[in-house]
């Protein structure tokens, strides 16, 4: 079983205001030094069987059609091993 | 006979009720569709009214797009099935690419209710007959997420085809690019837009004018000439 994560991010060109609340809202808790904020989006998605070229390519396919909205947004597919506990 | 007009109830609509008594006070009958139901059961055009379907998880409009009645509504729509989209109604449209750009959080990140100004760019739309093109018209606005985004090209695209259909007078209530508060097709027969005409039909309600009641004689005329 592995894990793959999408990232899903505003593209650069799109105004992010929630990002930019939570970057003024910085130095009034004593953060400084932080010029840009940028929020964005994870899915972890649990996948049964291997993660091979197959499965990877439904699951870009699945991001570019659903979990991204590809007018305004970017994303990025990677596969993360789950180390199983106990082992 | 008159024309049959649906309105499709998703989990979190809230405006179908609203639009159904629109659509009657206009002179047709609403017929109540299902997001569950894949049958359209033959009316002659659709609205998808405002609300939050789904929560607006994901994004507003997202999980919509891909309900069972939106497979049938995408297929017929493209074939000339007239559809217009309120508010929550406009994002899924956009999310199901019927119509071009998408909805932001409003730029200043408040939910905002108020009487807002409007310019008919575009009355040749299966839903604008009932304006003149230029017409100003007030009818209410309510919404989270009604920032108007498209990239540059797209947007001379619209402008040069006529297909911002209605734009934001006075005041921008969202940061919408170039003040865009609806847009059509290119065929004219699918048209968006954020604020609420339907909430806008009677005197004694909404902005106290009856601003809202052409887009539904429009299309009830376009219907029962065609």
């Amino acid at each position: 079983m592995a894990r793959v994560v999408v990232d899903v991010m505003l593209k650069p060109e799109i105004l992010d205001p929630q990002g930019q609340a939570v970057q003024r809202a910085l130095p009034r808790l004593g953060f400084e030094g932080v010029s840009d904020v940028r929020q964005g989006k994870r899915f972890e998605l649990e996948v049964d069987g291997p993660v091979d070229d197959a499965a990877l390519a439904r699951i870009h396919e699945l991001a570019e059609s659903f979990l991204a909205n590809t007018v305004i947004e970017d994303f990025t597919v990677k596969v993360e091993e789950v180390v199983e506990a106990g082992k | 006979m008159t024309a049959r007009i649906g309105v499709v109830t998703f989990p979190g609509s809230l405006d179908d009720r609203d639009t159904q008594r629109a659509i009657r006070l206009a002179g047709a009958e609403p017929v109540a569709l299902w997001h569950k139901d894949k049958d359209l059961h033959q009316v002659d055009a659709v609205v998808l009214c405002g609300g939050f379907s789904y929560g607006d998880y994901l994004r507003a409009g997202a999980i919509a797009r891909f309900s069972p009645v939106m497979e049938t509504l995408i297929e017929q729509a493209k074939a000339g099935l007239p559809v217009l989209g309120i508010c929550n109604g406009f994002q899924i449209l956009t999310e199901a690419h019927l119509l071009p750009g998408t909805m932001l959080r409003n730029d200043h990140l408040h939910f905002i209710c108020r009487d807002q100004k409007l310019r008919v760019e575009n009355a040749e739309t299966s839903w604008t007959t009932d304006y003149t093109a230029g017409q100003e018209i007030h009818i209410p606005l309510k919404n989270n997420d009604g920032q108007y985004v498209a990239d540059e090209y797209t947007l001379d695209k619209l402008e040069a085809e006529g297909r911002v259909a209605f734009r934001y007078l006075d005041f921008n209530p969202n940061g919408s690019q170039r003040d865009i508060a609806g847009v059509t097709n290119e065929a004219g027969n699918v048209v968006g837009l954020m604020p609420h005409p339907e909430h806008a039909v009677e005197p004694l309600i909404g902005t106290g004018r009856t601003d809202g009641l052409p887009f539904f004689t429009s299309i009830l005329k376009k219907l029962v000439n065609a």
